[in-house]
């Protein structure tokens, strides 16, 4: 059964979207990712152009972290204040992005800038995972105890307008979470992702949050983030496709609890192993993509078709 | 007053009808009017009529034009970007020939190029502004490779269904249009041709344009952008929260 796409103007069979979201949900249940960062690449894969599937995918980001920071309130894990805090710079941070996205779009660079931007997360975030899966693995045969310090200081702790937040128990300077936050923002609105797989790393590593508010504080602030990259791709560039983030969000709910589910059950290393591994083949066939030679080397766009 | 002009409708048509008998090329569509609804994944339209005998039938269509911008694509450090750009102006969205016979065979070159039958006689130029910056060889180049695309994502369609007889002057030939026909008004121009040259010609107008919910939710996200962001935010979280409850319980 097909179902033509108003926004990304091409037909599609409803099934195979219901089973995209489904396996992406299913996937994002098991590890807890947002699952935008698989998405977006598979829109992109069955023909969805990349601007609409980068806007769209922000839109269903919108509704599954709303779902995932229900969840996290009702724990009490959501630090409220630091939230705003990566708020604010998330939102100066999706402004700017929705601009250079526009501005790349003119200049007939986005598609590669989209790809471009990809490739190096991908590799970096599939690349870090699995090395830490496999010592991870590794350390368990081995029995061996590492060490760490509570806190560590140096420089980033030395910066200006230092801020209290009880809930993470730190007292850092706000520019942190404010330049994170604006970091994220950018790479919502290019790259159609939540940026968690950004933003928990950096919250753990770099502000040194305690792990169990990370999860519900990143969701929190990314609701907002998205919301306001889906508002202004839509004003600015009209490629949200609301039809096309419903099919996707429903098999992505379903999938999701059914992951949730099954993941408690599942032995974590090995799948952290293949997730990386998963994250690193769809690296592998972006980066072929840009480097094998294309079959024509041109290509065309209509112009100021509005 | 209804009556009345409808008794003059009549009468317009009972002396409209001996002329079109005597006219030797008509030609119709099964349709004027294509409906891209949610379920549409691209249709097929007839076109049928008669022409005079011994004749050739070329059949013209062409979408609306727009500016259609080509790409090169260049090495840079190893990976593939788009380098150089021409911009070709009024480029039909959508082409289709279709002929009765070879086109070599049965149109004259002059006559081919002046009612634009093949694509190699359609009339793409590059912008105003670009023009003097591209060599005459350059822009062949890349209307070639414009043709090429628009062939390959089936908006360009110079072969394919032919033009067939059924018994000497009734003919007919199956329109496609995939599931990417743009939107717009559609020019729809019939030939007959005698000795390579055009003798009649006729042109009936076709529509192509969104229909149901789809085109709805088009119009809504071009005219009222804002709203429709907010609203797109609004369905989203109201999904989350239907989402989070339904499953809470499970």
């Amino acid at each position: 059964m097909n179902i033509y796409l108003p926004i990304a103007e091409i037909s599609v069979n409803v099934f195979l979207l219901l089973g995209m979201g489904g396996a992406v949900g299913f996937l994002s249940g098991v590890f807890g990712v947002g699952g935008g960062f698989l998405m977006t690449p598979l829109l992109i894969f069955i023909g969805v152009s990349p601007a609409v599937a980068v806007a769209t995918e922000a839109n269903q980001i919108v509704a599954s972290s709303v779902s995932g920071v229900l969840a996290h309130w009702r724990r009490g894990n959501v630090d409220f204040r630091m939230g705003t805090v990566l708020l604010a710079g998330g939102t100066i941070g999706s402004l700017f992005g929705v601009w250079l996205y526009g501005f790349l779009r003119g200049l007939g660079q986005l598609d590669l800038v989209i790809s471009l931007c990809y490739v190096v997360f991908l590799g970096i975030v599939g690349g870090l995972m699995f090395l830490e899966a496999s010592r991870a693995l590794f350390r368990r045969r081995r029995q061996i105890d590492i060490r760490r310090k509570l806190h560590q200081h140096y420089w980033l702790h030395g910066l200006p307008l230092k801020m209290r937040f009880r809930k993470s128990k730190l007292y850092i300077s706000a520019l942190l979470p404010i330049s994170i936050g604006f970091l994220v923002g950018v790479l919502a609105a290019i790259m159609g992702v939540s940026g968690g797989f950004i933003m928990v790393p950096a919250m753990i590593y770099l502000l040194g949050m305690p792990t169990a508010v990370v999860v519900g504080t990143s969701l929190f602030q990314i609701i907002f983030v998205t919301s306001s990259v889906t508002f202004l791709q839509s004003a600015h560039n009209q490629t949200v496709d609301v039809i096309l983030a419903l099919i996707l969000l429903t098999g992505g709910v379903i999938g999701a609890q059914i992951g949730t589910r099954a993941g408690t059950r599942l032995r974590g290393e090995q799948l952290r192993i293949l997730l990386a591994g998963l994250v690193l083949a769809v690296c592998g066939k972006l980066l072929f993509d840009l480097v094998a030679t294309p079959d024509d080397l041109f290509s065309i766009g209509a112009e100021g078709g509005q | 007053m209804r009556l009345r002009a409808v008794l003059l409708s009549v009468a317009i048509m009972a002396l409209a009808a001996p002329g079109f008998s005597q006219t030797p090329l008509i030609a119709d569509l099964s349709e004027h009017q294509i409906q891209i609804t949610t379920g549409f994944v691209g249709t097929d339209v007839l076109l049928f009529g008669t022409v005079g005998a011994d004749s050739n039938v070329v059949v013209v269509v062409r979408g609306p034009e727009e500016q259609t911008a080509v790409w090169r694509k260049a090495r840079f450090a190893g990976i593939w970007v788009n380098d150089q750009k021409v911009t070709f102006e009024r480029v039909p969205s959508f082409y289709a020939v279709r002929s009765s016979a070879p086109l070599e065979e049965i149109a004259a070159e002059t006559t081919r190029m002046r009612h634009g039958m093949g694509a190699e006689f359609l009339r793409l130029r590059p912008a105003a502004e670009e023009a003097a910056e591209v060599s005459d060889t350059e822009v062949a180049t890349f209307r070639r490779a414009l043709i090429r695309n628009k062939e390959r994502e089936g908006l360009f369609a110079t072969a394919g269904d032919q033009i067939t007889f059924l018994g000497g002057q009734l003919f007919r030939t199956r329109l496609h249009f995939p599931a990417n026909v743009p939107t717009g008004f559609y020019d729809v121009e019939v030939f007959m041709l005698q000795e390579g040259r055009v003798v009649h010609a006729q042109t009936t107008p076709l529509i192509v344009r969104k229909a149901g919910l789809g085109a709805d939710v088009f119009f809504f996200a071009h005219n009222y952008s804002a709203v429709y962001g907010v609203i797109a935010v609004v369905l989203a979280v109201a999904a989350g929260v239907i989402a989070a409850f339904v499953f809470r319980k499970g």
